[in-house]
């Protein structure tokens, strides 16, 4: 009988694993950001306020959370992450007015603060990375990723003068900041689940230990003869 | 079938020992849930300090500012008003004129006691405009000498609307009304001579 | 502690109902792993409504601050994530358990007489389960909240004669906006986690009326001792208690497992698009109800729209669920459990759990017309199971069934 069910399980997946996904995607490479990474997660977050909060809010975050998850005194936080004279117990927020931003791009550059959770990292990674030159386009560029975006290569002027591999770097900073952005938890959940495995693990010991004991009763006729 | 006999001293060690590493569990899941309901950093950004500037703040002047969701007084007295603050007939009347008594929480240690204000800055006063009974906010009746406050032996000070207590031009609490306390003082410092801060102490010199 | 325990016996049948229900009532020895999950369901429920209340304290349930709301659980809340994702994670979880506890009755018959009311009882929660699923989803007000609801409900516009009428009604509004959402809320916080708990009260009543069935699929009340005890019946007491504990502490370590490590498990529990807020002016391209809904997804996408209207297709979702309270009156084999029945319903059984979780996975799936096909081959399967029942149940040769049970 517990064969017919693996049988089943079995079947399903066969036929699952024949199922073609018909949807031709954008081939997306892989970010291998690594948000244990403190050193790239605060790059990422000075070049994300430099180069890319002028018009996209991350409203979700307040800096003195970045501050505590990243390992940065609050002296350092005002430095280096906040130029529109905030506190720092706010939220991220841009001065780029909604109405103004649609004027001039065509549409509202949007929040970033769940795009890691929405897009994922490696799309992120790759659309930085996938701007090439256009001149039909406003900014005389486009992006191979987001086909005609309204966004300019803000990226533009840190690649130059930097090798290919450092700029990735830089980008794959981006992302790993973005990625902590869009789940500032992860970094407490991945340190605290393998306590929380490891404490489960020790009570089910005991309760299994507890259940055979008591289950004696039953195997060896304790509780009632067997007949 | 061999004959076996329940062995109970295991059977409760097993239980005692899986209940007490269980109990401990139903802790660890307890302390997150009651957690949330701490204020929020959301509530905590909103408890900053705030800045009140007090350039334009003449005597007699009352503001209102909302500082961790409570009103907070700043106001200005002249020099009438800080005579009659030290008068006998004044303290008499007081249940802890000095801060001393049953009011000795209800500020911090660097206001002075009789104007609980700053030391060198005691024409201006801030404080917790929440009366110390019930919550209500008093109003403010500065005017010496009002008739429904006791005439010629009200000096100016704080009504309470609710249930009747009197404080006087510094919030300290007349003795015999149903307010227990005097009014608090928050912690606040001058960051200049006309920026007050509320919220944090004065930075020890 | 004995003169306590009397003063409450002496107004309140406190011993009376923890001997007729714990310590005296007797389960069957033989359970084996498919008898977790009627316990892990209870247990979910638990979790459920604590996290649901923790999670009440700071959800705003308007839709210009509901998925901000969400992500302030997230991130200002202390500890809001861990609740957060318990709830999410929960869900799913339930379901899963649900399943499972639904398989157990195909395997061993235990929606047969006399047990023909706890299946109907547990039929009627499970209907209730996936209404409160569907409403809770809507709530974080992500692109897929909005679009999902405004799919669902859409269908009953198409009923005839009153369907416009009927969505405008339910809707409080002319589509989906803050009047659903509020209203979905209080469905979702109030009126279903009431009529699920009472319902799990009836459930559990009806089966300790009658007693569990088990995988012999055999009565042990048949068999009973000179003290009128069941022979084979072991008091639940703390034998079930004991091994429940250990089932209990083996399955928060898998949902934990999931908590701390994949919350999301990449889309299949918190889906992609709804981490974008929802835009009535934007639709996603690709809408899809959360796995556990897939299966009836795809049956409503099997059936092609007919005379104009898409309600054929309604129908048919409609009658995929209800199908499944017949279920006790369609079964006429004279046998309970898979062990003691004909090969044929080995085949049969396999082939509607292949059809099942191929109509979920479907579900899942953008429309192609291969997928169309299969949907459509696989629903006729679904509805097989149940329409050739009678026939299927009374051919072939059942083996014969012991009079005691076996391990």
């Amino acid at each position: 009988m517990k064969n017919n069910t693996i049988i089943n399980l079995a079947l399903s997946l066969i036929v699952i694993s024949f199922n073609v996904h018909a949807a031709s995607k954008v081939h997306l490479d892989h970010a291998d950001t690594d948000i244990s990474n403190t050193a790239s997660l605060q790059n990422g977050a000075k070049l994300f306020m430099n180069y890319c909060s002028g018009c996209h809010a991350i409203s979700f975050m307040r800096y003195n959370r970045i501050g505590e998850d990243l390992g940065l005194s609050d002296e350092l936080v005002a430095e280096n992450l906040m130029f529109a004279g905030n506190k720092l117990g706010e939220t991220i927020t841009t001065a780029m007015p909604e109405d103004a931003a649609a004027k001039w791009f065509g549409g509202t550059p949007p929040d970033l603060s769940l795009v890691a959770r929405s897009k994922g990292t490696d799309w992120i990674y790759t659309y930085l990375r996938s701007f090439y030159e256009d001149e039909s386009r406003i900014f005389g560029v486009n992006n191979s990723v987001l086909v005609n975006a309204s966004m300019p290569d803000v990226l533009w002027s840190l690649k130059q003068g930097q090798t290919e591999a450092n700029f990735d770097q830089n980008v794959r900073d981006i992302t790993n900041f973005l990625d902590y952005v869009g789940e500032p938890a992860k970094l407490i959940r991945l340190k605290l689940g393998k306590w929380v495995l490891l404490f489960l693990g020790i009570l089910f010991i005991l309760a299994y230990l507890l259940k055979k004991e008591y289950w004696k009763d039953v195997k060896y006729g304790i509780w009632r003869p067997r007949d | 079938m061999s004959e076996q006999t329940i062995d109970l001293k295991k059977r409760r060690f097993l239980t005692k020992a899986t209940s007490v590493v269980g109990a401990v569990g139903v802790g660890f899941v307890a302390w997150p849930f009651l957690s949330t309901m701490k204020p929020s950093a959301k509530t905590k950004a909103a408890g900053a300090p705030i800045d009140i500037d007090i350039s334009k703040l003449e005597a007699g002047q009352l503001v209102r500012v909302l500082w961790r969701k409570k009103p907070v007084w700043i106001f200005m007295r002249d020099e009438k008003a800080l005579d009659a603050l030290n008068s006998d007939e004044l303290i008499k009347s007081l249940d802890d004129p000095d801060g001393t008594g049953n009011s000795k929480n209800q500020q911090p240690s660097y206001v002075t006691s009789n104007f609980r204000s700053i030391k060198n800055k005691e024409s201006v006063a801030v404080i917790v405009g929440v009366c110390t009974h019930l919550g209500c906010s008093p109003t403010y009746r500065p005017e010496p000498g009002a008739a429904d406050l006791g005439g010629d032996s009200w000096p100016g000070g704080f009504y309470c609307p609710c249930h009747g207590s009197k404080f006087d031009l510094a919030g300290r609490v007349y003795a015999g009304v149903p307010a227990p306390t005097n009014l608090v003082i928050p912690p606040y410092r001058y960051v200049s001579d006309s920026l007050i801060r509320i919220g944090v102490d004065p930075e020890i010199t | 502690m004995k003169n306590k325990q009397s003063w409450i016996d002496q107004r309140f049948p406190l011993t009376k109902v923890f001997n007729e229900h714990l310590a005296e009532y007797y389960t069957p020895r033989n359970f084996n792993f498919w008898y977790f999950f009627g316990g892990l369901a209870m247990l979910m429920l638990g979790m459920q409504l604590v996290t649901g209340i923790f999670l009440t304290m700071h959800y705003k349930p308007d839709s210009a601050y509901a998925f901000a709301s969400v992500e302030y659980i997230m991130r200002d809340v202390e500890w809001g994530w861990l609740i957060r994702y318990l709830h999410s994670a929960g869900a799913s979880a339930f379901f899963i358990v649900i399943y499972l506890h639904m398989y157990r009755a195909l395997l061993y018959g235990s929606y047969k007489g006399p047990r023909e009311l706890i299946w109907i009882l547990g039929m009627l929660l499970y209907v209730a389960l996936m209404a409160e699923a569907f409403f809770g989803y809507v709530l974080p007000w992500g692109q897929m909240s909005f679009w999902g609801a405004q799919v669902i409900i859409s269908l009953f516009g198409s009923v005839p004669v009153i369907g416009p009428d009927l969505l405008v009604w339910l809707l409080g509004d002319y589509a989906v906006g803050d009047a659903a959402l509020n209203r979905f809320f209080s469905l979702h916080v109030i009126a279903l986690p009431l009529i699920l708990v009472v319902l799990v009260f009836l459930h559990i009543v009806a089966l300790h009326t009658v007693g569990s069935n088990n995988p012999d699929g055999i009565e042990i009340k048949k068999n009973k001792d000179k003290d009128g005890i069941p022979k084979d019946g072991i008091p639940f007491h703390p034998y079930y208690t004991v091994k429940d504990i250990m089932g209990v502490v083996a399955f928060l370590w898998l949902l934990c497992a999931v908590v701390f490590y994949a919350p999301a498990l990449n889309g299949y529990f918190l889906e992609h698009a709804n981490f974008i807020e929802a835009n009535p002016l934007k639709t996603p391209e690709h809408i899809a109800p959360l796995w556990y809904l897939t299966p009836f997804y795809s049956v409503l996408r099997a059936i092609p729209p007919m005379f104009g209207s898409q309600f054929p297709g309604v129908l048919a979702m409609g009658a995929a669920i209800l199908i499944l309270f017949a279920l006790p009156w369609l079964d006429r084999s004279p046998v309970k459990s898979i062990r003691y029945r004909s090969p044929i319903y080995k085949w049969v059984l396999g082939v509607f759990v292949v059809s099942f979780i191929m109509l979920g996975w479907l579900g899942v799936q953008p429309v192609t017309p291969l997928n169309a096909l299969l949907a459509r081959v696989f629903t006729a399967l679904y509805f097989a199971f149940f329409i050739l029942m009678p026939w299927y149940t009374s051919i072939g040769k059942t083996k014969e069934v012991p009079e005691r049970v076996t391990g």
